[in-house]
């Protein structure tokens, strides 16, 4: 098994194994993606990147759709602090 | 942002059965040949290569694609058409520039999703996108989940995710039983689906299975607690902490379309080796009628011998693809959405995820157009990919033509004077 990588979701440490998606790591963090434009709480809808409902700030780069983006190791992913 | 020029004889957009099957069938020819797809790796979504492993057919292809020396881009996404024979595409830092002589579209598909009360929640998601979850790293075990929606799809995932620990507390098939015993019986000419049928039974055993049922609401506050489905016409409240939902497939045609490719009844229209109508530019898999991975690989394998000039290799494949296209009319007929499905929306039920456009304000509007110039349906940044479908299963609109750039992209790749906008909202500005 190779060694897992550490990210941060609205700083909250999180660990998710090699080749694992932002997404999968906001998920993990039990985090919201974003708020839409009249306040809900959204998450993933595709997994494809067709949607965009999976946008979150990744390394200080706004609305990146994060099933699209693999993990790397000291990634810092806000979602606003939307967490449940 | 570099830019980056590149030159190809023949160039495929989409790396998932039917792109990997072109690119490898063309470059048996010795012809430059270039793939880009954007994902972060190749296999689409049926062949997605999860943490925990890989599908063998997806590294036979890669393999010999890789020996073919085909130039594979992924994680870049196209979005631009300007002249004949080029497209632009972005990835996260640079710009591409794709000339090509001949083009195999093979852009996939994905979900249909549709409307009910609840459907926006948090862990509401698409069948296919939970699946993708879950392979990308996120871990099911333990949890309860519903599937919802129709076909053969919902049960592989089901059984996908059952054996990466999740518990399926139920599957919901819209169809009715006689309808999937008529199906069922169908199936008999094709042994490969009969003995994907069994290992699917076996891994599914004890889950209920249920027909002629589909979700009514989901509720929950800020994330999914219970869904209410329709079943023999009674509602039961079942809880669950994923709701997954799949009403079929809808084909990735965006990209045929700005090229000019003619469609017929949503799908692209193409002749026996898989040509489109515009000069040169071929399309394989779903877009063309939806058929499953084994179709794909077909009309992959024709359009890449086709596109590299060897239309004789290409014939050979014609009566197998005959025989799955049987098969996919099949899937049609069975799986095809009952009426009620378009009763389901409410007044508040969001439609438009986007702009957050309701049922109540779309109903007031009698063409797509309408809609989105009145209420901003469709305008944001998945560009109706999402609600354009509903619209039309709902209300029969059909789907708007279409402008480039076909997804969002950054101002710097689109070259548009957008100054005085703010960089972000430029990046998320869809058609306008």
């Amino acid at each position: 098994m190779l060694e897992e990588i550490t990210l941060t979701v609205n700083g909250q440490s999180v660990r998710m194994p090699p080749g694992a998606t932002v997404a999968a790591a906001i998920a993990t963090a039990s985090a919201f993606c974003r708020r839409s434009v009249s306040g809900e709480a959204r998450t993933v809808l595709c997994g494809m990147g067709i949607c965009f409902e999976c946008r979150a700030e990744i390394d200080g780069r706004p609305h990146q759709r994060s099933c699209q983006i693999v993990c790397s190791p000291g990634m810092r992913v806000s979602t606003k602090g939307q967490t449940r | 942002m570099r830019t980056t020029e590149k030159q190809f004889e023949v160039l495929v957009v989409g790396g998932g059965p039917a792109g990997l099957a072109a690119a490898s069938s063309a470059a048996e020819h010795g012809v430059r040949v270039g793939l880009i797809d954007d994902n972060p790796a190749l296999g689409g979504q049926i062949w997605r290569k999860g943490i925990a492993g890989t599908y063998p057919e997806a590294e036979n292809w890669i393999r010999k694609l890789r020996s073919a020396e085909v130039e594979i881009l992924c994680g870049a996404r196209v979005f631009d058409h300007p002249s004949p024979n080029l497209l632009l595409a972005e990835t996260q830092d640079h710009l591409l520039e794709l000339r090509y002589r001949k083009l195999v579209l093979a852009t996939g598909a994905r979900e249909r999703f549709l409307p009910f009360p609840g459907w926006t929640l948090p862990n509401a998601m698409g069948a296919g996108g939970l699946q993708a979850l879950v392979k990308s790293g996120y871990s099911i075990a333990g949890k309860k989940v519903l599937l919802a929606g129709t076909g053969p799809l919902l049960l592989a995932v089901a059984a996908y995710l059952r054996t990466h620990g999740a518990e399926i507390v139920m599957i919901c098939e819209q169809a009715s039983f006689w309808q999937l015993t008529k199906f069922g019986v169908s199936l008999l000419k094709y042994r490969d689906k009969i003995a994907q049928g069994k290992t699917l039974r076996k891994d599914l055993a004890g889950v209920p299975f249920v027909t002629s049922s589909w979700p009514v609401a989901a509720e929950g506050n800020e994330v999914l607690k219970a869904v209410l489905i329709s079943r023999r016409s009674k509602i039961e409240k079942i809880a669950c902490d994923f709701l997954a939902c799949g009403f079929h497939l809808v084909p990735n045609t965006e990209l045929a379309a700005l090229l000019g490719c003619r469609l017929r009844q949503g799908f692209v229209e193409v002749d026996q080796v898989q040509r489109t109508s515009r000069e040169g530019i071929f399309c394989a898999g779903e877009p063309t009628g939806i058929g499953g991975v084994e179709l794909s690989v077909v009309e992959g394998q024709i359009a890449g011998h086709a596109a590299a000039g060897h239309e004789d290799l290409a014939s050979s494949f014609f009566a197998i693809r005959q025989k799955l296209r049987k098969f996919a009319d099949a899937l049609d007929r069975t799986f095809a959405l009952r009426p009620e499905l378009r009763k389901l929306a409410v007044e508040e039920t969001i439609i438009c995820r986007c702009e957050d456009v309701t049922h109540g304000r779309l109903k007031l509007h009698t063409s797509w157009r309408a809609a989105k110039l009145q209420t901003r349906c469709g305008m944001g940044p998945c560009q109706g990919r999402v609600c354009g479908p509903q619209t039309e299963f709902l209300f029969g609109w059909p789907p708007d033509s279409v402008r480039p750039p076909i997804f969002p992209a950054r101002v710097e790749s689109v070259g548009a004077p957008l100054r005085d906008v703010e960089p972000e909202y430029c990046e998320m500005r869809g058609e306008q």
